[in-house]
């Protein structure tokens, strides 16, 4: 028994105090718990949150691009990837050396794994080898008790069925660059395409679809432990073009014949494009699988272009194919009747200034019909003075010239259709009077593209419709060729609309037409149409003193563009054409044979009458 | 209150010559303490079951299977006679101070930098006997002190040398955390042993002063934890990564908790040392507020039963035994919880009876048989102090 009483009574007094200390750091700990846990919890509760989840987007499927049957222009296809998890062997080294076995690999490449493999988290996949043939996957596969960690990984690649025939105007689709980023995560996904030309860039939102997530639980490492949620996304909508992929190849083995050439085909009624081809061409599929730098700078530099969709987006002087706008012009401001006649000497002068017609020594005396038919240079340069310039611009801007033809392809050029204005708007002069006998006859600053060419063709052949092109059919399920069209007529005259067609008939069909040599033999192909020989440069007194005429003797990127429209059956028109061949020298001798044989094959194969697949066809295609 | 406390209740009938059987001895047994002791332990098991995602193993069962030896042997300290004790209070200082040396020679020697030695069943580390020792050579030394010789500043030279040698030979291990705490303890016992007012006082100031010059001559690693301690967020993937992990882990818990099995930043790994130092995160994280706060209202029970028990006991060396046990046992849970919310630095102290771990099942265990010891012995048979 403790004696000592103050000794006791100090410790009892410490002991408390003691006890208060302990109690208040107590009481301290509860007032934090209830701090983080109630005040602060929801805010820590996000935070946990962020931590467990992780969210990961899914690649949409592109949506398909099939012609008028149906027959798939893009598609996609499995793409087979040889990856090597590192965590799931002991030795990444000799998996990679059995591997090099199957599919030899460089030591660079083995180098460049290994690297990866101790950067990133172990149970990451590294992909080693990229798109697979079958016969790969199929030995890897055999081989795979000896390839500890290898597996193969399938994704999807864009793939073109008929690349080079198509790559204009479908276009190809390529890897995400710095510029094209919208801040959509979706752009942000590894491998992910987006389109780059042509319809993958024009309905690039539509084709994309809507990308799926996965909300995955990660632990601290960032290993999924499982899957929380699953959302597949939308695949992108398919697209049915109004091309006809058989014609489509045709015109662009015709077209082929030459170094550099386009045609386009329209329906006259409906403004339906059946063919759209460019030449050269090139293998769109090289896009998607990523093209090596010699090619890429080797499509750059070819003095042809094969990367340009000249059809929609290359400009050219019209040339003759004009003198139907003139015509018009003429006889719908009452300058032309169909009595007009003029004599051609072989040259119009105005002051000091000579015009030739291109026939040397002249015509004759023509009227509009004649002039049109014998392509009379100077019957248009008479006429063309007192129409006006205004007048003729505003017949060609009626028939579809100098402006956009809406297509949506990213390479349609607007053209340029000039007038007084638009002269003092661009150089801020006067406009001459010898312009407007340039123009008349379609050179000087006129500029027009192979598909508004066409469709002034149309609206000449078919009883005045303003048809405008278009080429989208469907889009998903929704038939967009229903929304088409009743067109607003052009408001001309029947009368005068015939007595230009009587001219471009002759042209082919005529005694003196300057394309008889387009006339098909076949009795059961008939044709009509307008050539055109588009200056590229201006041939000098000079050259002409000492006879340097002949267009064989120019360096190939001198020479005339040529060009010929036409339609087709003659008596009651159903298709048109364009054709344009860069520097072919003359329009009747170069393009007029092209266009001919393309009128035959869209008369044989006759698009127009088939209907346009539907979308259940479509949908078979896919699966 | 003072004579209440003192006051003899109906547990002391028939005890005072403290020459009952073992039986009688056993039915004396503070029993709201052990079974304090016994709940929080059941606690520990489920966390440890938690912790492993559901499992017994690799935690839970051996944990279990070290408690229930620990248990036994907890009550048998507890009826022993309290001289033992007494008279192995030296003795135990003595052989702490010489694993003390051992671990470290044996570190110098080639074992690297280990604080414990391997009994085989354990991982003993010395450090944590350590605490034990030193209350219990405090208590042994101030029971024949007069209270005007405690009252005296020389008779600090002996406490400071029972403090001094252990805590110098585990600051070189080095293991900062736990010599400051026996440096607490050891003020502690000084300061209920009835030293002078102005001694603490002044400590304090000292310490004020002392501290941003000791902080120079801390590791680097040490340095790191105090100033991540200050501002955890500023390096939340680096050294400030655990004490973030681990409040968020709380706060998300929120008021009743994600469940049991359920603490999403428990399991995914986020937390780190979830079935040791950061058990009372998981367990936050998991049992909400409800839960923490019943554990807290568990140690305070524990520490009532306690001082209940210092209180009562008649004697000088019962008394400060069992008040520097408890102590002991509140210093631990105070800077582990500090620690795992973010009041204090991260210094690696496990909590007592509920983290997984050998050494301070066994220290807590041998503390809390110390403590019903005295209880048991209200008599005993020490020399007059």
């Amino acid at each position: 028994m403790d004696s000592d009483l103050e000794k006791v009574h100090s410790f009892t007094r410490r002991a408390l105090v003691l006890g208060g200390i302990k109690g208040a750091l107590m009481a301290t700990l509860a007032a934090r718990l209830g701090w983080l846990q109630m005040v602060e919890g929801q805010r820590l509760r996000t935070l946990a949150e962020n931590n467990r989840v992780n969210v990961k987007l899914l690649t949409p499927v592109r949506g398909l691009i099939l012609d008028r049957n149906g027959q798939a222009l893009a598609q996609n296809e499995q793409n087979f990837r040889v990856q090597i998890v590192p965590e799931q062997t002991d030795d990444i080294q000799g998996s990679l050396e059995t591997l090099s076995q199957i599919f030899p690999l460089r030591p660079s490449e083995i180098d460049a794994v290994m690297t990866r493999a101790k950067q990133q988290p172990g149970f990451v996949p590294i992909e080693i080898i990229d798109n697979l043939s079958w016969e790969q996957v199929a030995a890897i596969e055999v081989n795979m008790p000896d390839l500890p960690g290898i597996s193969i990984d399938v994704g999807q690649r864009r793939f073109y069925p008929d690349g080079p025939a198509t790559a204009h105007v479908i276009g190809y689709v390529g890897s995400v660059a710095k510029g094209d980023q919208t801040g959509d995560p979706v752009l942000a996904l590894p491998g992910f395409r987006i389109g780059k030309t042509g319809l993958e860039k024009a309905f690039d939102a539509a084709l994309r679809g809507d990308p799926g997530y996965s909300r995955i639980e990660v632990n601290v490492a960032g290993r999924m432990v499982r899957e929380l949620e699953r959302d597949e996304g939308v695949p992108g909508t398919d697209l049915t073009l109004t091309l006809d992929m058989n014609l489509q190849k045709r015109v662009q083995e015709i077209i082929a014949q030459e170094k550099s050439a386009s045609a386009v085909v329209m329906d006259v009624h409906s403004g339906a494009i059946y063919a759209m081809a460019s030449g050269p061409s090139f293998d769109s599929n090289l896009f998607t699988t990523g093209i090596s730098q010699t090619m890429w700078d080797q499509l750059l530099n070819d003095e042809a272009h094969p990367l340009s969709n000249k059809a929609a987006g290359g400009q050219y002087p019209p040339g003759s194919t004009f003198k139907m706008v003139t015509a018009l012009a003429g006889l719908e401001s009452g300058v032309i009747k169909p009595s007009t006649r003029v004599y051609c000497p072989g040259h119009y002068d105005i002051g000091k200034h000579r015009f030739h017609c291109w026939k040397e020594g002249g015509h004759g005396t023509v009227d509009v019909t004649q002039a049109l038919e014998q392509s009379c240079d100077v019957f248009f340069y008479s006429v063309s003075r007192d129409i006006g310039i205004d007048r003729i611009a505003a017949m060609g801007r009626r028939l579809g010239l100098g402006q956009s033809m809406d297509t949506m392809l990213p390479e349609e050029r607007k053209g340029i259709m000039p007038d007084m204005k638009w002269k003092m708007k661009t150089y801020k002069k006067r406009w001459d009077a010898g312009e407007t006998l340039n123009a008349s006859i379609g050179q000087g600053y006129t500029l027009s593209t192979p598909l508004q060419l066409a469709v002034m063709t149309s609206r000449l052949v078919n009883g005045g419709k303003s048809v405008k092109p278009w080429m989208i059919a469907r889009q998903g399920n929704q038939n967009t060729a229903d929304m088409v069209r009743s067109w607003a007529h052009t408001g001309l005259k029947p009368e005068h609309l015939a007595i230009v067609k009587g001219g471009m008939d002759a042209v082919v069909n005529g005694e003196h037409g300057t394309a008889k040599i387009a006339k098909p033999k076949d009795k059961d192909w008939t044709i009509g149409g307008k050539t055109g020989t588009a200056q590229v440069k201006r041939i000098t007194m000079a050259e002409r003193n000492e006879g340097l005429t002949k267009q064989e003797d120019q360096p190939w990127k001198y020479r005339h563009h040529a060009l010929f429209v036409g339609y087709a059956p003659a008596d009651n028109p159903r298709y048109v054409t364009c054709v344009v061949v860069e520097h072919g020298g003359s329009g009747s001798g170069t393009a007029g044979p092209l266009a001919r044989d393309i009128l035959i094959a869209a008369q044989d194969l006759d698009p127009a009458s088939k209907p346009i697949a539907a979308a259940q066809a479509a949908k078979e295609k896919k699966s | 209150m003072i004579n209440l406390l003192k006051n003899d209740a109906p547990i002391m009938v028939g005890m005072d010559k403290g020459h009952r059987g073992l039986l009688g001895r056993f039915m004396t047994i503070p029993w709201s303490l052990a079974l304090g002791v016994l709940v929080l332990a059941c606690i520990g098991f489920a966390a440890l079951y938690s912790a492993a995602g559901g499992h017994l193993d690799p935690w839970a069962r051996q944990q279990i299977i070290r408690f229930i030896p620990g248990f036994i042997v907890m009550l048998g300290i507890a009826v022993m006679d309290l001289k033992w004790i007494y008279r192995l209070a030296y003795p135990f200082w003595f052989l702490c101070v010489g694993l003390l040396v051992f671990v470290e020679v044996a570190g110098v020697i080639g074992m690297g930098a280990q604080r414990w030695i391997n009994l085989g069943f354990i991982n003993l580390q010395p450090s944590d006997l350590a605490k034990v020792a030193v209350v219990l050579a405090m208590a042994r030394y101030y029971h024949a002190l007069p209270i005007e010789k405690i009252r005296q500043l020389r008779t600090l030279f002996v406490p400071i040398l029972i403090t001094i040698v252990p805590v110098g030979l585990i600051v070189v291990q080095p293991d900062l955390g736990t010599s400051v705490m026996i440096l607490m303890i050891a003020a502690g016992m000084v300061f209920i042993a009835g030293a002078p007012w102005w001694l603490f006082a002044g400590g304090v100031g000292a310490a004020a002063a002392i501290i941003p010059t000791a902080f120079h001559f801390l590791h680097d690693y040490q340095k790191k934890r105090v100033l991540t301690f200050l501002n955890p967020e500023s390096d939340p993937l680096g050294a400030g990564y655990h004490i973030t992990q681990s409040k968020i882990a709380i706060g998300s818990g929120g008021f009743d908790g994600k469940g049991y099995l359920q603490g999403s930043q428990s399991h995914l790994n986020f937390l780190p040392e979830k079935h040791t130092d950061f058990i009372f995160t998981m367990i936050a994280e998991e049992w909400g507020f409800i839960g923490a706060a019943a554990i807290l209202t568990l140690f305070c029970f524990i520490f009532w039963q306690g001082y209940r028990i210092a209180l009562r006991a008649r004697y000088s060396f019962s008394r400060l035994l069992a008040l520097g046990l408890i102590t002991n046992f509140a210093i631990y849970i105070v800077i582990n919880i500090g620690m795992v919310t973010g009041l204090m630095p991260v210094v690696g102290e496990p909590l007592p009876l509920v983290s997984y771990g050998g050494t301070v099942m066994v220290t807590s265990l041998l503390a809390f048989g110390m403590i019903m010891c005295v209880a048991v012995n209200r008599n005993p048979n020490l020399p007059k102090g």
